[in-house]
């Protein structure tokens, strides 16, 4: 690098600078355009012409090229394209089971909605459009200011005082001393007689190199505070704790009210559950009547069904039907076998098992009605009672529709009225039909 | 040199001479020095009338955040939205501002593709608007969800729960189009901006010159830089005319994919984007006006700016009335007695007030523009560009609440009164829109500089070599 004293410079006083290169100040466009050409008539590349707002024809005076950007838009466009199409398949329409080896937090699915179909593109197509857009231009700044150089707060241009005329109504024609024709004095010949109104070289200033001291200080201070959150964060991740967590969203998970079997501190008893007002009865709650709410007449089970309360019909069978197959049926199975799912899949299992009963046996077939509604109501073995959710009309339409079960299964062609069973199947002869 | 007002009406166009865009005795230093001055004097040079809006403007941001914190507080039962019309001023605010926003794309990016040299006076701050109006209608999506603290919920970030957006509802297309839309205007906006933060950079000494320094970059103008810029300028406006198109076409569908009569038609996104536009350039003059006049900018937003903003009023405002009468025709031709009774319930039913507000505001008043003297009259323009935001806010107001107090089921109709605080949050939205604006003009260049040195006659190079100068 030559070096060249400092009082041929505006600015420098005293120090000497490095010769970074030289610059020709013009008043017009139009100069500039016609200092640019010589310059590269000349045999210059590593030269640039500086103006306040693009001209047009300088392209063509510096010797630039078409730039590449429109391509960096392209790829970052067709990212944007693939990565929308990918993020809705994968989380809205990917086979879940195929994804057991990624983490949940990773894991698309399958995601129905309202029927529609997992992937269709018409519904896709607005969110890949954007996301298109969104990349395409973010590749255009960020690829437009990397071409550039940019952001490039240092530059030896800057410590020329005219040049800052540049974005103000100046224009300017900078050769840079790495190019290989530069020479001091040939160089300042050329551009001195190029008919602009200066010449002047650019010069780098030896600068103390090490960050200033308040700004050291500041980043030290600064960065140690912002260590301070994620250490209390980190200190409370690895650290057990018997104090409830921080609840700060509350999203109503504390409400003030009462809950069922809880103490409370409003009531004397303590209790937040209140007992009925002695010596009353709440409406629908007497049950007074043992009969229909117990089965039992006198001190024995009940053989009649209570007709006083509800007729024994076709609609209460096919209410009990119904219940049955609500209730009953998952252990019972539907034909009333005891070879219900859950008893199927208990036994596929294994270990201890009370099968549920079969409710064509003898023992069960011969059971009083009102037996059997109090196992309905009030379980045995490992049945649970079924009492809190049947209402008592259904618990007894069950036991008719339990009645009508037992009879299915030992009737015989006489059961039948006459009139139809001419429309009986014919596989279903009197002697098979008996032995079914 | 270029001539003076005074001497050259440049709302005319003379044969065989170009109307010039910058008018009176400009060159570069002096176009650099009007449009820095208002950047570079010192406070206490700045107007008392800027002073008294931001004093205004801050005044009426404290109160949008007043009631937000309010809400967040308190839920979202403080606002008029109940059963049956379960969207309220939330979304007619959010559909207002971002309709607001389109006119600054369209002016710097639509207008740009079409060589209209004369949208470099206006189109920093359009797009400057297009931002503010932007952040102002995220607001209104963001507090209206109910549990803001899972707002995120929105974005498909990867989370234990192992749950994912619904990638087919209009809703969620909202989501990506409105933040692309924010996202693609602010860079737009900047990239633009960067030269000009060099002007002031170059001009400015001290704290101004580090901070405007860093976010100019280090910008020298060199012509490799000024090619690449203006490369990635013009794929900005390219890639910026089908978003902003986009942007409002997925806000209509909001509306339009849904079965509400009234809402379910698919005349909605061009009808939506013509509206959009209208309204952004009602809300651009309504910025413009004052503006230049305060500042003295009024030979670079000349009378022919005002002219051609108006022209683009007339023919959108045209646009959006032919959008009217078409949902008309189409709710008769389509014979569904539910639309058939939406329409004639808009004009003539409980409503009937805000939809004639909305006829009388969009589509009688900007007929008026079909007459030069009222289109270069600063005074009318600028009372007609109220009216058209006052009755573009109305069209979203008659859209959302006539349509949803008056759906499929009778039983369940309901008048909609919004309380207070719904009022308290849309003005306190304006609040936060000047305040930025005036920021703005105070810290930023509101004219392109660059640009604006682009399109004088000194710009033309080879121009001085013929005849030596001007």
């Amino acid at each position: 690098m030559a070096t060249i004293p400092a009082e041929a410079t505006e600015p420098a006083g005293t120090r000497e600078g490095i010769l970074r290169g030289m610059l020709v100040e013009f008043d017009t466009p139009g100069q500039l355009i016609a200092a640019a050409n010589r310059v590269r008539e000349a045999g210059y590349k590593r030269f640039d012409a500086h103006s306040p707002f693009p001209i047009h024809g300088i392209d063509e005076a510096v010797g630039i090229r078409m730039t590449i950007l429109p391509w960096i838009v392209m790829a970052g466009g067709m990212f944007g394209l693939l990565n929308g199409l990918f993020l809705q398949w994968y989380t809205n329409a990917v086979d879940a089971e195929s994804l057991s080896l990624i983490p949940t937090f990773l894991q698309g699915y399958n995601y129905l909605v309202s029927g529609k179909p997992y992937f269709s593109l018409p519904a896709n197509i607005p969110v890949i459009f954007e996301l298109t857009i969104l990349l395409s231009a973010i590749a255009a700044v960020i690829g437009m200011l990397v071409l550039n150089n940019l952001p490039l707060f240092y530059n030896p241009v800057f410590n020329v005082a005219r040049f800052r005329k540049v974005t103000d109504d100046k224009f300017f024609l900078v050769v840079d001393a790495r190019d290989s024709k530069f020479d001091a004095r040939a160089t300042d010949e050329l551009l001195s007689g190029l008919g602009g109104t200066a010449v002047e070289p650019i010069l780098e200033y030896p600068s103390p190199s090490a960050l200033p001291r308040p700004f050291l200080t500041l980043g030290v201070i600064v960065t140690l505070v912002a260590l301070i959150p994620p250490a209390l964060i980190w200190k409370a991740w690895v650290s057990k704790s018997s104090k409830p967590r921080i609840h700060i969203i509350q999203d109503m998970d504390n409400q003030a009210k009462f809950k069922d079997q809880r103490a409370s501190v409003l009531f004397a008893d303590g209790r937040s559950m209140r007992p009925p007002v002695p010596g009353t009865v709440a409406r629908g709650d007497l049950q007074h009547d043992d009969h229909f709410f117990r089965g039992i007449v006198g001190e024995a089970w009940s053989t009649t069904f209570p007709l006083h309360k509800l007729p024994v019909d076709d609609a209460l069978l096919d209410r009990g039907q119904q219940r049955f197959g609500v209730y009953c049926a998952p252990c019972h199975g539907l034909t009333g076998d005891g070879q219900g799912l859950v008893n199927q899949r208990a036994i596929e299992l294994g270990g201890a098992w009370v099968p549920p009963a079969n409710l064509h046996e003898a023992q069960y077939r011969e059971r009083a009605l009102g037996h059997l509604f109090n196992t309905i109501s009030n379980g045995i073995r490992s049945m649970p009672q079924y009492g809190d959710a049947i209402p008592p009309a259904d618990r007894w339409a069950i036991v008719a529709y339990v009645r009508a079960l037992q009879r299915s299964q030992f009737a015989t062609i006489d059961d039948v009225p006459a009139a139809e069973r001419a429309q009986m199947p014919s596989a279903a002869r009197p002697a098979e039909a008996t032995e079914e | 040199m270029a001539v003076t007002v005074g001497e050259y009406d440049n709302t005319f166009e003379t044969p065989g001479k170009r109307a010039p865009l910058v008018v009176g005795d400009h060159d570069f230093a002096s176009v650099t020095e009007a449009v820095c001055n208002v950047n570079e004097r010192p406070m206490r040079e700045m107007p008392l009338i800027w002073y008294v809006l931001f004093g205004i403007a801050v005044a009426l941001t404290g109160v949008l955040f007043g009631s937000i914190g309010y809400l967040f507080l308190t839920g979202v039962g403080v606002w008029g939205v109940k059963n049956p019309a379960g969207w309220g001023f939330a979304i007619i605010n959010f559909v207002f501002w971002v309709g607001i926003g389109h006119a600054g794309t369209l002016i710097s990016a639509i207008l740009f593709l079409f060589r209209q040299t004369w949208r470099t006076a206006i189109n920093r701050f359009a797009e400057a608007m297009t931002i503010f109006a932007v952040i102002c209608a995220l607001i209104f999506p963001g507090i209206h969800v109910g549990r803001v603290w899972v707002v995120y919920w929105m974005l498909p970030l990867p989370n234990q729960m192992a749950m994912w957006p619904q990638f087919r509802s209009p809703l969620l297309w909202d989501v990506f189009a409105v933040n692309t839309y924010f996202t693609v205007s602010l860079l737009f906006w900047y990239v633009g901006l960067i030269p000009d933060l060099a002007t002031l950079r170059d001009r400015a000494s001290g704290f101004r010159k580090w901070a405007y320094g860093l976010f100019a970059l280090g910008w020298t103008g060199a012509a490799r830089h000024w090619h690449r810029y203006e490369r990635a300028y013009l794929i900005l406006a390219a890639l910026s005319t089908p978003l902003v198109l986009s942007v409002h076409s997925v806000v209509s569908f909001d509306f339009a994919v849904s079965q509400v009569p009234g809402w379910h038609t698919t005349i909605f996104p061009p009808y939506f984007v013509a509206g959009a536009i209208f309204s952004g350039f009602a809300m651009v003059l309504t910025l413009a006006i004052p503006t230049r006049a305060l500042f003295n900018m009024k030979d670079i937003i000349t009378l022919r700016h005002i002219e051609n903003m108006n022209k683009i009023i007339l023919l959108t405002g045209t646009l959006v009335g032919y959008a009217y009468a078409m949902e008309f025709f189409i709710a008769w031709y389509g014979q569904n007695p539910n639309e058939k009774f939406i329409f004639i319930a808009r004009a003539f039913g409980p409503y009937a007030w805000a939809y004639w507000t909305m006829i009388s505001c969009n589509v009688i008043f900007p007929q008026l523009f079909w007459f030069k003297a009222i289109r270069t009259n600063i005074a009318i323009t600028f009372v007609i560009s109220l009216l058209v935001n006052v009755g573009m806010w109305f069209e979203r107001y008659v859209i959302v609440i006539t349509s949803l107090s008056q759906d499929f089921l009778p039983s369940s109709w309901d008048y909609y009164w919004p309380t207070t605080l719904d009022w308290l949050t849309f003005i306190g939205s304006f609040g936060l829109f000047f305040t930025l604006f005036l920021l703005f003009i105070r810290f930023l260049p509101m004219i392109a500089i660059a640009e604006i040195k682009g399109v004088m006659p000194q710009a033309r190079a080879g121009h001085d070599q013929a005849d030596g100068g001007h």
